[in-house]
């Protein structure tokens, strides 16, 4: 008991509740769109070359969050460009980039001999968030909050059908760059929570979940960041007791919810 | 079809538009993804934000499907609420592309009867891409068809006797004929005033095997109203 009251009066748990917390509530209707939009694959790859921007962020004496902030952005205007011009179909291309980011990302850590933690990177290190990490990470969310509410209808509308949008005067490409640096941003204050490894299934399971339990676009967003917060909060309880890694806890606990959903929808069919 | 919605830029040549043209597009499919949870109704609100949501779909005859799941949608359904967003835009020129897809063969005939009868509502011109051969030669005015590059325009009369026509299609494609009463300005450009002209435009790889596969016949027409 003694441990606990311990536990609650120690600063970093609240850090790392808040941080995930932050990382949830935007990572809800951002996940939606990568699920509408059959981005995971996209979020995959961002997530992977994050690890890279670590290295470089080292290298450059950067701070890593703003380091991965970059570089992510600029694989998301990269990958852009090379879906407009591809000879592959985007899933392979997606998958040779993701995977060989990643690799690149690991050897460069191992090579340069890096006094980081690579499992933390891998994995994410919820507990170790400092007050001057959830200041970027407050503001990046509050920049991707902000962008979503402004340019929610030209999403739904961009999402729907890019052509019909475009012949109806919505900036397609515009939107489109929109929501790739808002997915950059994410995965670079996601990292810290989930790892680089688990980013995806913060974005996908709570959309996935949420979508059984809502009938507008935007219910559906709601919910999924209400489902985010409530598995960090699980995830984050399961570390403190078990303790067991917080990041994969969190996915886990949300993967718990996505499957109590589906039954949930058996049962009342 | 791409070039003259502005949603790809021209190797050569130019588009003219009218400044100001109200286009109202129907793509030929809406691919969505069955996670998404969004009724017709606010589908329809995101072409157009204050669309009066029951009249729009009243005009295309499916006044129930205000609340539908837009991702429950039969084919016809489909191609009915997307002909209602386009319509609802009030266009100059309607821009149909293959709106048939999809649609069993009673319901062809539905579609095309609420084209005919949106043009003559809306008094705005048709511009149509369609596979329908017969159909194409029976219902328009300016016929161009295409295979790769154009290979003949003008009244749907005049391409059916075309020799490059002929060759491609062979005679028994080209049943139609009707009495024709006005003047035709055929031209290979297709954007231009709007309101007085009916661009019914048609690609077709035709059922017979006679063609070669991939080429197009498209039919444009004038229509003085």
């Amino acid at each position: 008991m003694n441990d606990l009251s311990f536990l609650l009066h120690s600063t970093f748990l609240w850090y790392a509740l808040a941080a995930g917390l932050l990382v949830a509530l935007v990572s809800g209707p951002l996940g939606c769109f990568a699920v509408w939009r059959r981005m995971a694959y996209f979020g995959d790859t961002l997530a992977h070359s994050a690890l890279l921007g670590v290295t470089l962020g080292f290298l450059l004496h950067i701070q890593p969050t703003l380091a991965v902030g970059a570089s992510s952005c600029l694989l998301a205007l990269l990958l852009v460009y090379l879906q407009r011009r591809q000879h592959l179909s985007v899933d392979t291309l997606l998958g040779i980039l993701s995977h060989s980011m990643l690799a690149l990302g690991i050897v460069t850590v191992s090579l340069l001999d890096i006094n980081v933690d690579l499992l933390s990177l891998l994995l994410g290190d919820l507990l170790a968030v400092s007050p001057q990490d959830l200041a970027l990470m407050a503001l990046a969310a509050a920049v991707i909050a902000g962008l979503l509410m402004w340019l929610w209808q030209k999403l739904l509308a961009f999402t729907l059908h890019e052509e019909l949008a475009a012949v109806e005067g919505v900036p397609v490409e515009k939107i489109r760059l929109a929501l790739m640096l808002m997915l950059a941003l994410l995965i670079a204050i996601a990292m810290k929570v989930v790892g680089v490894l688990l980013i995806t299934a913060l974005l996908i399971i709570p959309a996935a979940t949420a979508r059984r339990l809502s009938s507008t676009p935007e219910q559906m967003a709601f919910i999924a960041s209400a489902i985010g917060c409530v598995s960090v909060i699980l995830g984050l309880a399961a570390s403190i007791l078990w303790n067991s890694p917080a990041g994969p806890s969190i996915v886990l606990a949300a993967g718990a919810l996505f499957l109590l959903a589906h039954f949930r929808r058996q049962e009342s069919v | 079809m791409r070039l003259l919605l502005g949603l790809t830029k021209p190797t050569s040549g130019s588009v003219q538009r009218r400044a100001g043209l109200r286009l109202g597009y129907m793509p030929q499919r809406l691919q969505i993804d069955a996670s998404m949870p969004i009724s017709v109704g606010r589908f329809l609100q995101l072409g157009i934000r204050d669309v009066d949501v029951p009249s729009a779909l009243a005009r295309v005859g499916a006044p129930q499907l205000t609340s539908a799941r837009l991702a429950d949608l039969s084919g016809g359904e489909m191609q009915r609420v997307l002909l209602a967003r386009a319509a609802a835009r009030r266009p100059q020129l309607l821009v149909l592309d293959e709106p048939t897809q999809g649609v069993d063969l009673g319901g062809q005939g539905e579609v095309y009867q609420l084209i005919a009868q949106l043009r003559d509502e809306l008094q705005c011109g048709v511009l149509l891409v369609s596979h329908d051969l017969h159909l194409v030669m029976a219902a328009t005015d300016r016929v161009l068809c295409v295979n790769q590059h154009i290979c003949c325009h003008g009244h749907p009369e005049q391409v059916s006797r075309d020799p490059v026509y002929l060759e491609m299609f062979g005679d028994k494609l080209a049943p139609y004929s009707h009495q024709h009463n006005h003047h035709h300005n055929i031209s290979g450009d297709v954007v231009d005033d709007g309101c007085s002209h009916d661009h019914d435009h048609a690609l077709t790889p035709p059922p017979s095997s006679s063609a070669p596969s991939g080429s197009r016949t498209s039919s444009k027409s004038d229509k003085d109203q």
